[in-house]
């Protein structure tokens, strides 16, 4: 029961965090259809910044003007460089992100090295904020839970209640429209890449002290944040915010389930003998493919359902 | 025209070329320079076989490697039946094995990944390759784990007689099939497959309407590259008798699609180019410099923005003026273009050079050295020259850019009339 509930706790962390990083994700693709793979880079990017305006200003300063940097540095990429190879279609628009991603991973190791930073949770919150049948749940993590939770309030109201939320609803299904009616809608795209990193690094800014400041995190991170985005269904938030959680919680189950499926064969009266790959296949627990799984669900649902789990359109 | 001794040129070239390098004093090759063609023949095909996809069909793949890596896993575990006397296999026909190896695999995947195009496509690409990538960490009957699985190459067992202890003979063997692949692969683009392909890259719903599958073309082309990529894995093992995790993770996918964007998409030997260019980059400025992932990455940025068609597409752009005989025209252009060009690049060299100096060399205990001397990192001078050249390169080239720009256009118009 305990591990269960505590399992439960973290996979709603790990699952927000990945929200977090997602929504921008599929923000941006909804708007402007351009995938950005550079999208972990600039989560990387925020921890990074996060690890160095707090030594200066300290951490809660720089909650905020890392995502802004990172904002900042998103409008710049969008402006000098998707526009400028959005008139060469799609396929230049995705090459261009991920050329970026190298450039961003070697300009971090440049910076910053190549050894993990000493980024930590700040002291001011540095203490269990309860226990449960005697496992600590720290209050960072709590933390954590509540900035994503207000991200995710902040966006739905910005989206949902205030005029540039319509403005941005409506360029996303009727760009030349808007357009006609006045709007800038090279500027609401801006705005909207901007917004996702600001997204991204804010997710860094408290994932880069919860895991580890270090070169590999976007190249760990990206992947699983990609899973998310198409198992949730290309540009679908609320899909993205289901598959978030579904993922968080099978990633923080799947290490504390030790059985195999040979564990469930053997009620079946069926025994397992020699070493073979088959029987290595079968033999494997569940808490060692754990990093396998989000990938085979992916292909699994595109399998079944090429949208996503709610996504409304194919791309 | 200039391709009918273009192709016999540059086979002869890839013959001739160990033996340029040959060191009479001691009787033996140049190991170095056997290792980086074999290499490079291998690239090709992986560039090739990418090509077909992204060039040819318009996909946009991020699982190649994984055919490369499966080719190459199917041939070390074939070379080792051989070898114990259990598979009756010469090492000639060992890269096809490995190719059906790729092309299985393909048609697997393929028939998931294809259902979707454009950047569904990407993504699922993506999950298949870090997919078998986490599975090759995984399983280690298969793949061995990240030791992977080794191999001895002298199996004794050749339609020619061959024991393939030294390089060289590899080499020839690479440098066979990497012909007989290109020559096939070039064959596949003439062939009505190739040209649905063009299509429905260009206009999936005219193509449609016509009343072929797109999902079907993508499909086969899908499959086709698997198997060409396939072949290049086999080879590979051939030459290492080692793969590794390696040969089928997300950098060499990154790379194929680095090697045919660079070399250029549009025209069927533009990934060839990229594959000797960047093959001689890495081997060359990978020893020289830490940094040159951001070369490569500049690089390649840079063309996404400037010049979509690679340096393929560049060099093809100077048909119609080397026809009418007006290269001459552009020569003093060219030249102008050189010295800002030059001094952009010094800079930004130096810029990059600097700043991992700073902190990665300084890690592994490396000094910078430059002209026959240490350069202190920390001093102000070697900044403010590379800032400096940076700059003045970049508004320079703007300006000259823009002259060049025009000279070229009225030269087209001029040549166009």
């Amino acid at each position: 029961m305990e591990t269960v509930l505590i399992s439960v706790l973290n996979g709603l962390v790990y699952g927000m965090l990945l929200f977090m990083l997602a929504s921008g994700l599929t923000l941006i693709f909804s708007m402007m259809g351009v995938l950005n793979f550079a999208h972990a880079s600039i989560y990387m990017l925020g921890a990074y910044l996060a690890f160095t305006v707090s030594r200066f200003v300290g951490f809660f300063p720089a909650l905020i003007i890392a995502p802004i940097l990172c904002g900042l540095i998103g409008a710049a990429i969008e402006i000098w460089g998707l526009r400028r190879v959005h008139h060469n279609g799609h396929i230049a628009e995705l090459l261009f992100t991920f050329g970026l991603v190298f450039i961003i991973q070697r300009l971090v190791q440049m910076t910053w090295g190549m050894l993990p930073m000493a980024y930590r949770v700040p002291a001011s919150l540095d203490f269990p904020l309860f226990v449960l049948y005697g496992a600590n749940f720290p209050a960072y993590r709590g933390f954590m839970l509540l900035v994503s939770a207000a991200m995710l309030l902040g966006t739905w109201l910005l989206l949902k209640k205030t005029r540039i939320g319509l403005i941005i609803q409506a360029a996303l299904t009727h760009p030349q429209m808007v357009s006609s009616l006045g709007h800038n809608v090279p500027r609401v795209f801006t705005t909207v890449f901007a917004g996702g990193c600001l997204l991204a690094g804010l997710a860094g800014v408290i994932g880069g002290n919860y895991q580890t400041t270090e070169p590999g995190m976007a190249d760990s991170m990206g992947p699983i944040v990609f899973v998310v985005v198409v198992f949730g269904g290309l540009g679908s938030l609320a899909g993205c915010f289901v598959a978030s959680i579904i993922m968080g919680m099978i990633q923080t189950f799947a290490v504390v389930i030790d059985y195999s499926i040979a564990d469930l064969l053997r009620p079946m009266g069926l025994m397992l003998t020699g070493d073979t790959l088959l029987t290595e296949v079968l033999t494997v627990p569940v808490a060692r493919i754990g990093a396998l799984l989000p990938f085979v669900m992916m292909v699994t649902i595109l399998f079944f359902r090429p949208r996503g789990l709610m996504g409304t359109r194919d791309t | 025209m200039k391709s009918r001794w273009l192709i016999p040129a540059l086979i002869a070239v890839a013959i001739a070329l160990p033996w340029c390098f040959y060191d009479w004093g001691h009787h033996r090759h140049a190991g170095f320079l056997l290792s980086m063609l074999s290499q490079m023949g291998m690239m090709v095909i992986l560039a090739l076989s990418y090509n077909m996809l992204l060039g040819q069909a318009g996909l946009f793949s991020l699982c190649h490697a994984t055919f490369f890596g499966i080719g190459g896993y199917a041939t070390v575990h074939l070379l080792n039946a051989v070898g114990a006397g259990d598979l009756p296999v010469p090492m000639e026909l060992m890269p096809l094995l490995a190719g059906l190896s790729g092309l299985a695999l393909a048609i697997l995947f393929g028939a998931m990944a294809t259902k979707q195009r454009a950047t569904a496509f990407a993504m699922i690409t993506l999950g298949i390759s870090e997919l078998m990538a986490t599975a090759a960490l995984m399983f280690h009957h298969f793949f061995g784990g990240e030791g992977g699985v080794t191999t001895n190459r002298m199996i004794e067992n050749s339609l020619f007689g061959l024991t393939y202890a030294s390089g060289l003979q590899v080499y020839y063997l690479i440098l066979a099939w990497t012909v007989l692949a290109t020559g096939l692969m070039y064959y596949l683009t003439l062939t009505p497959l190739g040209r649905m392909a063009n299509a429905t890259r260009d206009n999936f719903e005219r193509a449609q309407f016509i009343g072929y599958d797109p999902r079907m073309v993508r499909f086969l082309q899908f499959a086709l590259s698997g198997f060409f990529a396939g072949i290049g894995g086999g080879l590979y093992a051939i030459t290492y008798e080692i793969v590794t995790f390696d040969a089928l993770a997300a950098p060499l996918s990154a790379n194929a699609l680095l090697m045919a964007y660079i070399g250029g998409t549009t025209v069927f030997g533009g990934p060839i180019l990229g594959a000797i260019l960047i093959t001689l980059l890495q081997s060359g400025v990978s020893l020289l410099s830490n940094s040159w992932l951001v070369y490569v990455g500049v690089m390649f940025i840079a063309m996404v923005i400037f010049a979509p068609t690679g340096l393929a597409g560049i060099i093809k752009a100077h048909g119609p003026i080397r026809h009418s005989g007006r290269l001459g025209s552009l020569v003093v252009p060219y030249l102008r273009l050189v010295i800002p060009s030059l001094g952009l690049l010094l800079g930004f060299v130096g810029i990059v050079e600097l700043m991992s100096f700073l902190t990665i060399g300084a890690a592994q205990g490396r000094k910078l050295v430059l002209f026959g001397g240490p350069v202190d990192v920390h001093a102000a001078l070697p900044w403010v020259i590379s800032c400096g050249s940076l700059i003045l390169g970049a508004l320079w080239l703007r300006i000259e850019a823009a002259g060049f720009h025009r000279i070229w256009e009225n030269l087209t118009a001029e040549v166009r009339r």
